[in-house]
């Protein structure tokens, strides 16, 4: 898998061979690390053949299946998927159980650059053009791209005076994806980020006491367990950082599914924690280290960062001393650890040295208010600070 | 030195090449006494005498077999028709016999047929055709509409020289409206190019005869619109120069085709063709048409006025076309 743009893994047919399909109705879903997407039958007629299995990965341009038409045979293959890999806009941005209901089809629209004259497809396709780029910025009748504006974006791009000293790069499938999830969650959700700080004496503690009988049962064991359990506790109790936004629905998820980010090459990955309300900090610990693992290694399968309903960040890795997520849709908060470090604090009027860490949760403030955000916090760091 | 109008330039195309080639000879009905209706033949008489300067019955069938039995046996006649729409009298011998002469024997018939043809001059539906695409589709013929004195000049004697039998369909609204300075010395006019009459970067009108003028004013209001068109005036018809319909086609994206010719049949409709077929890619707009409509040609002024395309039609379309 990985961020390749070569291959999809067909993961769900949504019909049998022999079921009726129409045009643009959803047939098979696909993923990639990053993007899950219901692909639309691009013609009418009889499901006949199915090529692809679920759960195979395969290169683009492979005939997954055969529409049937009467006499005439239409193959079905990932081109369509290719396409809409191409322009994430079109795909369902982030795996969830419940995909937002933005139609692929209707978003495919708004971000295709219209009726192309053949000069213009022409140009495009000599210069190397992608005419999404230009979609909406066409001079023409009803927006159309027109010749001029053609040459124009091509005089503009060789004569930019960056042309010399800068190198362009199209984004990778992943990056797109990220960029484009990033600016829709801006757009969804109701940004506000608090802070709390955590004295981590108690963790540190407890966990000084485990690691050895953890490293003898083989798992490595690191202070993001503590957290994620804290996390997992505070979200029984308050359910509302649990949930997602339908329309002018609250959806409450009665399992909890935490999503860690991964720092991997290329982008970022949130492999998810199945269950992670009904496990101990052992098995939250086995189940890090082995996301994390599997997600470096590119080996993680599509079904493993599906689903999430709550995320934990940890810049804190890298030196940050904190920092302001933003939250992964359709989820409502996200937890971000800073690093640990020393601190001089005040503890009963005498100033002393204490490890502390700086939390901050992101939350979307269209469900979630400020107190409610606060009283979640303030639970986890109840735990953290008396953890026995 | 003097200007030369259009219809002057025919007839001293015409006279020269008597004075240069002795098997040239003119026929047609009142050319010898009266010099023509239209004054084509003015003095020729005189100069030439009856045997080459050939005064016939009211009978276009009867000028045009004559003319082009006398091809046949080595003369070059140029035999006029009163009114281009009479034509159609002889045009089973033109199409069924003349045109198939160099392709069943290579007996070549070195013969003009001219005539006025047109409208804008209240001339009704019998006085103002344009019957060139009855020959445009016949091939073995040729067929030129010039729009100015010099290629009026210039491709009426290359007529005369060409072995293959010629019409030449003059516009009788641009005879004496039409003037310019002629060179003294001998040219010809190559039958089958086409040339740019302005140069453009926005749109390319193709067009040929009488309306050349109208896209050029056409050109002239828009390019205080910033709107710039191409003019080209095809000249020839049959065979026409495809290469500079390509060119500039290929240069602006955006072509309008525009003829006094009614619509359906006409010229156009074989420029749109090639053009898609040929230039496809290098299309920014449809190919638009600018035509009379289909039907006869009125007499009634207003009703004539509104049947010819005009300069407000291109501008119309043009703005059309540059805003696509």
């Amino acid at each position: 898998m990985g961020e390749s743009i070569f291959e999809g893994t067909l993961t769900r047919w949504l019909k049998k061979p022999g079921d009726t399909v129409k045009r643009d109705e959803p047939l098979f879903e696909i993923s990639t690390d990053k993007i899950d997407s219901e692909i639309p039958a691009p013609a009418s007629g009889t499901l006949q053949q199915i090529l692809v299995q679920e759960g195979q990965t395969v290169e683009i341009n492979t005939v997954v299946g055969i529409i049937g038409d009467g006499s005439v045979v239409k193959e079905t293959s990932p081109t369509s998927a290719t396409s809409v890999t191409a322009a994430p806009r079109a795909t369902t941005p982030e795996p969830t159980a419940t995909p937002p209901p933005a139609v692929s089809g209707e978003e495919e629209e708004s971000a295709a650059p219209g009726h192309v004259s053949p000069i213009v497809r022409r140009l495009a396709r000599e210069h190397g053009i992608d005419l999404t780029e230009l979609a909406g910025k066409g001079t023409g009748i009803n927006g159309r791209i027109t010749k001029n504006d053609l040459l124009a974006f091509i005089e503009q791009r060789s004569t930019a005076p960056a042309s010399a000293d800068v190198e362009r790069v199209p984004m990778s499938a992943m990056r797109k994806s990220i960029s484009e999830h990033m600016v829709l969650s801006l757009r969804t959700s109701a940004h506000v980020t608090t802070f709390f700080e955590v004295d981590c004496s108690s963790i540190l503690t407890a966990r000084e006491a485990l690691k050895s009988d953890f490293e003898r049962a083989g798992t490595k064991l690191t202070v993001t367990p503590f957290f994620v359990l804290a996390a997992v506790r505070a979200l029984k109790r308050f359910p509302i950082l649990n949930a997602s936004v339908e329309g002018d629905t609250i959806v409450y998820k009665k399992t909890i599914n935490v999503g860690i980010a991964v720092n991997v090459e290329g982008g970022l990955i949130v492999p998810i924690i199945k269950d992670a309300g009904e496990k101990n900090i052992q098995q939250l610990s086995e189940a890090i280290n082995d996301l994390g693992e599997r997600a470096r290694s590119k080996r993680l399968t599509p079904e493993e960062v599906k689903g999430g309903t709550f995320s934990v960040t940890n810049p804190g890795q890298f030196g940050a001393v904190i920092g302001t997520p933003i939250i992964n849709q359709p989820q409502v908060a996200i937890l971000c650890m800073g690093g640990i470090k020393k601190r001089a604090v005040v503890v009963d009027d005498a100033i002393v040295a204490r490890p502390m860490i700086m939390l901050a949760l992101s939350f979307d403030h269209r469900i979630i208010d400020g107190a409610t955000a606060d009283q979640f916090m303030a639970d986890i760091q109840k735990q953290l600070e008396s953890w026995s | 030195m003097a200007l030369t109008t259009y219809v002057e330039a025919i007839r001293q195309g015409i006279w020269e090449e008597m004075e240069r080639d002795e098997s040239v000879f003119v026929l047609g009905e009142d050319v010898g006494i009266y010099g023509g209706a239209f004054k084509v033949t003015d003095g020729m008489l005189d100069r030439f005498g009856e045997s080459r300067v050939v005064d016939t019955p009211i009978s276009e069938s009867g000028i045009v077999g004559a003319a082009i039995g006398a091809a046949l046996m080595g003369m070059r006649p140029v035999a006029e028709m009163q009114f281009a729409d009479f034509i159609s009298c002889g045009f089973d011998q033109i199409t069924n016999f003349a045109a198939k002469c160099r392709y069943r024997w290579n007996a070549p018939v070195p013969m003009v047929i001219r005539g006025p043809s047109g409208g804008g001059v209240h001339g009704g539906p019998f006085h103002s055709q344009n019957p060139e695409m009855y020959f445009v589709h016949t091939p073995g013929l040729k067929v030129v509409c010039p729009a100015t004195a010099y290629d009026a000049k210039g491709l009426i004697k290359a007529a005369i020289r060409d072995n293959d039998p010629v019409l030449f369909f003059e516009h009788k609204f641009l005879y004496r409206r039409i003037k310019e300075e002629l060179p003294s010395e001998d040219f010809t006019v190559p039958i089958g190019k086409a040339v740019i009459r302005r140069k453009g970067r926005d749109i390319s009108v193709i067009t040929y005869g009488a309306m050349v003028y109208i896209a050029l004013d056409a050109a002239k209001q828009l390019e205080k619109e910033g709107i710039e068109l191409e003019v080209l005036d095809l000249r020839s018809l049959l065979p026409y120069d495809r290469e500079a319909v390509l060119e500039t086609a290929k240069k602006t994206s955006k072509v309008i085709l525009l003829h006094e010719d009614t619509r359906i049949g006409g010229f156009a409709g074989e420029l749109a063709a090639l053009i898609s077929e040929e230039a496809f890619d290098y299309l920014d707009g449809p190919i638009r048409r600018i035509t009379a409509p289909d039907t006869p040609v009125p007499y009634s002024p207003p009703l004539e006025e509104f049947f010819l395309p005009k300069v407000s039609d291109v501008t119309r379309v043009a703005r059309e076309l540059h805003a696509y």
